[in-house]
This record gives C-alpha cells, structure tokens and sequence, in this order.
C-alpha cells in the first residue's frame, strides 16, 4: 500500500448503494453528521434534565412528581450525558471528523473502517446509557463523579441496575473514542497533503488533534475506573470498597480505597475539562480571524499554548480533591501546576483579543458566538483562580460557586462555540445558508439568559448554598434572596431552554428553504471552503488533491482579488 | 580535552539528529516518513494501551498499600510442589520464558517477511501463536489451581487479602484477553501470509505492525511479572 495517498483514489472505500452512502458509510463527512446528531439528540435529553432540575430548585414542592431520589439522577444523568456524550462526541466525533480531513486536505481519514466502527460502538454506548432510564431503580443518582462508595451502596438512586448500564456504556464510549482518536491522530500526523506543514494546519485541527492525543491517554484511567467498580458491584470485590456499616451491620467489603477512584477519575476528569475546551479554543480563533478579516494575532503562540495546556492538564487532576481527604501537602503542588494553566490560557484570550484589535469586525451570527465565548470563558476562568487556591477552595466546595464556575468555563463556552461553528461551517455542510435574523435571535437570548442563568448561582455559592441539594427547606444562613435568585435563575433557564428551538427550527427550515449558499460566503483561507463541490463530494477533492502554499489566516492582503488570499494559491 | 571531545559529540551526534527530527516535525504530509498508516496508528494504539496497564498496576499498588488484612506471599501461593519440594513460582517462569521466547520468533518472522520469505514467515508466526497458546494454557492451570485447590475467589481470599484474589484475576485476565486476541490476530495473519495474500499486494507491512503488538504484550507481561509476583 502506498504509504502516502497522493492524487490515488483506491484506498478510497466507494459506496454501492444508499445504505453503504448513507447508514453504513464510510465516509468522514457522513460519519461526522451521524455523530453530531446522536450527540445532539441525547443532548437535548440532558437539556430536559436541567429543565426538571431548575424546576424543582426555582419551585420547590410545586411539581411532586420530581421525588428526591429523581432529582439526584437528573443531576447525574445531565453531568455525564453533557461532558462525555455530547460535547466530547460532537466536538471531537462530529467536528473533528468534518473538519481534520478538510482543513489538511486529506480524502478521508486513514482507516475509514475503523472510523466507522468507531460511530457504531458510540451510538450502542448512548443505547446503553439511555437503557439505564428503563431498568429498575432508573439511572444512577450518584453525581456524574460516580464516587464510590456511595455509588454502589443502599441508599442512593440507581445502585443495583442503573450504576451497571452507567460504567458498562463509558466502557463502550472509551473503546468508540479510541477508534476515532487513533484515526484522527493518525490523519494529522501522516496524510496532509503537499505543502501542509503542522504549522500551516488551522488552530481549529491544533486543537482537535491535541484534545485527540489526551483522550487517548486519559480515557484509559476512566476504562479502568469503571471496570474496577463494576467488579466491586458484580463480583463483591473490594478495590473502592472500605470497611462500612450499612443499617447497623458491618459491610463484607474491606480494606478498598475509595480515594484511588478519585484519584483514577479525575486524571480522567481534569483532561477531559481541556478535550472539550481545546476544540473549542482552536475552532473559536478561526471564526475570529475569519470575521474580524485579520491573520490570528501570535499563531505560533497559540499552536504552543495549545499544546502546553493540554500537557499541564495532566498534572493538576487532584486540584478537584481538595476536600477528599488525601494528602493536604498534595494540595500545595496541585494548585501551583493548576495556577500555571493560567499562563497559556492568558495568552490565548490576549490573542484572541489582539486579533480583534483594529480588526474589520463582521458582526455576523457565528462572531457573536465567538466574541460571547471570549465572555463567558474569561468569567470561568477568573473564578477558576478562587477554587484553584486550597485555602479559598475549601469553603467554596460543593456550593453553587463550583457549579457556577465549571458551566461557565466548560459547558457554557464550548456549547457557544458549538453554535457558532455550526452556523459557521453549516453553508459548507449543507450548501444552504440559515436565516440570520432568526439567528441573531437566538443568540441574543442565549447570551443573556446564560449570564441570567450563572451570575446569580455565584452569590448563592459564595452564601454557601450548597449544590446537588433537592431542597433547601428552612436555614439559618439562607436568606429570603437565595429563594428569590433561585426563581429568577429557573425563569432564565427555562426562557433559555425554549429559546434553543428558534435554533433548530432554523437549520431544520433552512435546509429545505434556505437559499443556496455560496462556496465560501465568508471569504475564508482555508482548505476546507476551496473544494470544488458544495458540500464536498465523496473524496472531497475530486481528481487532484490541493496544495497549499502558505498559512491559513492571510486576511486583508493588500492587492487580493477579495481582500484574502486562500491556502492553495502559490505565493508571488 | 574532554571539553573538546564532548563538543565534537555533540556538533557530529547530537546536532544532526536533533536537526532531522526537527525537519520531520516541520515537514508537509507525514510526520514519519514512509511509515505504513496501519504502523503509525499501531504505535499510538500501543500508547494508549500502556495507560490501561499503568492504570490496573497503579490500583493494584494501591490496593496493596491499603489492604487491612495480610498480602499472600507470592513466593509460597505460586510454588509447584515438584519432586518432594515446592519450588517457588516456577510456573511462572516457565509461562515468562515461554512468552519471551515468542517475541524472539515473532522478531524472526518479521525479519523473514521483509525478505518476502512466504514459508518461513507464516512457521514462525504459527510457532509465536503456539508460544502463545502454551502461555494461555499455563495461564489456566494457574487459575484453575488458584480457584479450587487454594480457593481463592475474586472477592475472598483464604490467605489474607481479598484485594490479592482480585487484582490478581482482573490484572492478569486483562493480559490474557491481549494475548488471546494476539494468538487470534498472529493466525489470521499468518494464514493470510501462508496463502500468498501479501505477495499479491507487495506488502508484508502486517506481519510488523502483529510483530508490534505482539511484542507489547510480552513486554507489559514483564512488568506484570516483577510488580504483581517478584514483589
């Protein structure tokens, strides 16, 4: 086989029928459309989980039919379901599929097959997890940290049948990433085409690729973890398992450690905060250098800070075990490896700022989402520097601060992103453009209800509310205000909830009405908006493979024909 | 003088070296030249698969160091009592050279496949794949020993720890699974060698990237070896 693919098209797999076109495809383009819609759909499952939830706190005793036990599995269910089901599927399966072979300008990923394989094992993990809804007992109630021993023990939601369908369905998502990270990871590295150096790649493939690489070294920590729990669960080992007493009778369990699975999820766990949040950061510096029309501000910069943070990340995982009970001199090193994140990531936001600066700014639907996510992960980040510091963590833990500080930094920001580079990509995707007033709506009341939304649960954090509570009854240190802001956030919330149709009506309507989109209705450089078909075709290049010739962010260039200059044409 | 020799060292060693990698990494199209996409990709595989095995030994040292009651001594537990004496772990050391010895004729038979060597490459795969199998049979012995005559159970362990039983059984049944599916892959390949198959495509880049994996299990069975038996 040749070891590079050149202009060949026979390692290609060509499909025969509609269901080898469009069910059991191949190709990188349907495979990533297949993904980012499981991703979306059981998305929008954990967005109805945080409706019930906001319900139940903004009202409580008003909807009986959400019961404690019910409460506690919505919280689960919804953590899980957002950070590994839908925002590493989507951002990494959906976005990185679409994007790596297009902006590398490569016909397909390397093992298509594999890649294939790799949707399949996803979509029968979402199965299994969505199962959990229907066993007796319903899913897990035990947090999305799972933390045993509680997690397999009498009293919490979901111990016998629900925390099974849970493990066994991450055990099924790690080997579909591990197929779909080897792929992607193995594209970047050995099937650019000519003249594509890793520095001339776009910050959008630097991120995915990056966040690739960490997955495939930290969801291993996360198999483990669930393999030894389910052997704690089935077979009455003791791995997380110490010593307990369970209505006045002393446990068979003994001798486990239930910090060694705090320890293996968060090594897990902390990576995981930067799988999602390195696609994003890549993606979002292109949508700014696109529509501010300015080469990004340090791209060499933001390549290292890249490739820095995701090493940092696997360095500072026990900063979220503050409280656990390990090592108290642990906490001195975690929080200076996790105050040193903040360098790199500094450097990204003074970038992306720098490459508004004096920028001929295009306000248009995906620049909103671009500059908001600038908002939202600036917000994050600061009170990111509170919980990073022991002595101010210790107070702040398990309150509305942390729950506050993490949707900011890591749900809020990359789902803005998601959105704008849906509607980014989506002329390229589809060959339709959506309605930009419907858009701009959208965005509008997305924007604002998400700071209606997390503003608030700071003061309640900092009150000392503390979080994953059904009720909060009657208290001395909870003042009226706290009954207040808690109805205010869930009007916001739901106002946000029911605004995210305006979305969907949107690409639903525009992709039967919308007008034909130009090829490249951004004026952008790179490679993926150069293919000759819209959407691409299947092999995405047609009979000869490009070749690029400089960087992808030459924005108003003096002299070019429409003030850029893309990727393929030589240079003077 | 010394000054000197490691400054000549370095300009005519070191330097170029660092200067190829660096033209590597700044290259167009691949990272690693002529690299079969199927080797690359095994490599990573293999990356991340020693995460999974750090991350069961890990645990198991965890679980040594937090276990209430006694850790069995694997010097007595895994003793064959031969010739009117136990003889301590000695199974294990048949299980480790015969296991060692495989990657030796996998080496064997990679180095054969380059040379387009049809016959002698698919033997010597089918020797590795019997190492292989000879090692899995040991493996059961072993288990099959542990379970009934010492009754040791993943959840309880007549000798002292149960985190003993069940690190024991996940840790080398995690090994054993790569091995069972080693031996399976060796055979696929090597009937595929046997037939003719990569004669017909010109490329024997397979029976390497089996070679790799193979050599990844035997190696992670070392570290098995001295943390979980010599220990």
């Amino acid at each position: 086989m040749a070891t590079t693919l050149a202009d060949d098209l026979r390692p290609l797999h060509h499909p025969h029928s509609w269901v080898t076109r469009y069910i059991w495809s191949q190709d990188h383009k349907v495979i990533a459309i297949q993904y980012s819609c499981t991703a979306i759909a059981i998305g929008l499952v954990a967005l109805v989980l945080s409706a019930l939830m906001r319900l139940q706190l903004g009202f409580p005793g008003a909807f009986p039919a959400i019961t404690p036990d019910n409460y506690l599995q919505f919280v689960s269910m919804h953590g899980m379901i957002m950070v590994v089901y839908l925002l590493t599927a989507l951002l990494l399966g959906g976005f990185g599929n679409y994007l790596i072979p297009l902006m590398i300008g490569a016909r397909d990923m390397v093992f298509p097959f594999v890649n294939m394989l790799s949707y399949w094992f996803y979509l029968l993990s979402v199965i299994v997890l969505v199962a959990g809804f229907f066993v007796p007992g319903g899913p897990t109630g035990a947090g999305w940290t799972l933390y045993p021993p509680q997690a397999i023990s009498e009293g919490t939601p979901g111990h016998q049948w629900g925390i099974v369908t849970m493990l066994v369905s991450l055990a099924i998502f790690v080997a579909a990433f591990t197929m779909g990270g080897l792929n992607y990871v193995t594209t970047v590295l050995q099937a650019r085409t000519r003249g594509m150096t890793l520095m001339r790649m776009p910050l959008s493939v630097w991120g995915i690729f990056t966040a690739s690489v960490m997955g495939l070294l930290a969801f291993p920590a996360l198999f483990v973890a669930a393999i030894m729990m389910l052997f704690d669960h089935l077979a009455g080992t003791s791995f997380f398992m110490p010593t307990m007493q369970s209505a006045g009778a002393i446990t068979s369990t003994q001798g486990g450690s239930p910090l060694l699975f705090q320890h293996l999820f968060w090594f897990f766990g902390h990576p995981e905060v930067y799988i999602v949040a390195l696609p994003a950061f890549g993606i979002v510096s292109d949508l700014v250098s696109v529509h501010a029309r300015r080469n990004i501000f340090g791209y060499r910069m933001m390549v290292w800070a890249i490739v820095i943070i995701g090493a940092l990340s696997f360095l500072v995982w026990a900063h979220h075990m503050y409280v656990s009970g390990m090592n108290p001199y642990f906490g001195f090193f975690f929080a200076t490896s996790t105050l040193i994140i903040a360098i790199p990531t500094a450097i990204k936001v003074y970038n992306w700022m720098l490459t508004l600066w004096r920028g001929n700014i295009h306000m248009r639907v995906p620049m909103l989402f671009a500059i908001a996510f600038i908002f939202t992960f600036i917000h994050g980040g600061l009170s990111g520097l509170f919980l990073g510091n022991v002595s101010v963590d210790v107070p702040l833990s398990d309150t509305f601060f942390v729950v506050a500080h993490f949707h900011m930094v890591m749900g809020v920001s990359p789902v803005l992103v998601i959105f704008g580079a849906i509607y980014h990509w989506y002329p390229k995707i589809t060959g339709r453009m959506w309605n930009e007033t419907l858009g701009k709506l959208h965005f509008w009341i997305t924007f604002l209800g998400v700071y209606a939304i997390f503003l608030p649960m700071h003061y309640l954090g900092i009150l000392g509310v503390p979080r994953r509570y059904y009720a909060l009854g009657q208290a001395d240190f909870i003042p009226p205000s706290v009954h207040l802001a808690n109805q205010w956030i869930s009007i916001a919330a739901l106002a946000v909830f029911a605004a995210q149709s305006l979305f969907f009506f949107n690409m639903i309507w525009s992709l039967f009405r919308g007008p034909k989109a130009d090829p490249n209705p951004w004026g952008a450089a790179s490679l993926e908006w150069q293919t000759p078909q819209t959407p691409p075709a299947h092999g995405n290049w047609g009979p000869k493979l490009p070749i690029v010739y400089r960087w992808a962010y030459d924005y108003s260039v003096p002299g070019a024909e429409r003030d850029f200059i893309p990727q393929t044409e030589p240079r003077a | 003088m010394l000054q000197t020799t490691q400054d000549r060292r370095d300009k005519e060693v070191i330097t170029p070296i660092l200067r190829e990698i660096a033209a590597d990494w700044s290259a167009d199209q691949e990272v690693f030249r002529h690299t079969h996409w199927g080797k690359a990709m095994m490599w990573i595989f293999l990356l991340s698969d020693s995460f999974i095995f750090s991350c069961f030994l890990t645990g198991y040292m965890t679980m040594r160091a937090s276990a209430v009651l006694p850790w069995p001594n694997t010097a007595e537990v895994f003793a064959l009592h031969i010739g009117g004496r136990d003889i301590p772990l000695v199974l294990i050391a048949i299980m480790t050279f015969a296991l060692i010895s495989s990657s030796g004729t996998m080496a064997m038979a990679v180095n054969f496949g380059y040379r387009r060597d049809r016959r002698k490459t698919a033997a010597l795969m089918l020797l590795t794949a019997l190492f292989g199998l000879t090692f899995l049979s040991m493996q059961a012995f072993e288990w099959t020993k542990l379970i009934f005559e010492e009754g040791v159970r993943p959840w309880y362990n007549p000798m002292g720890a149960p985190q003993f039983g069940a690190s024991f059984f996940m840790i080398t049944g995690f090994h054993g699974l790569h091995v069972t599916c080693g031996v399976i892959l060796l055979l696929i390949i090597a009937s595929k060698v046997a037939r003719g198959h990569y004669d017909r495509t010109g490329d024997y880049s397979a029976v390497e990237i089996a070679g790799l994996y193979w050599h990844f299990v035997d190696l992670v069975w070392v570290f098995i070896f001295a943390f979980f038996y010599l220990w």
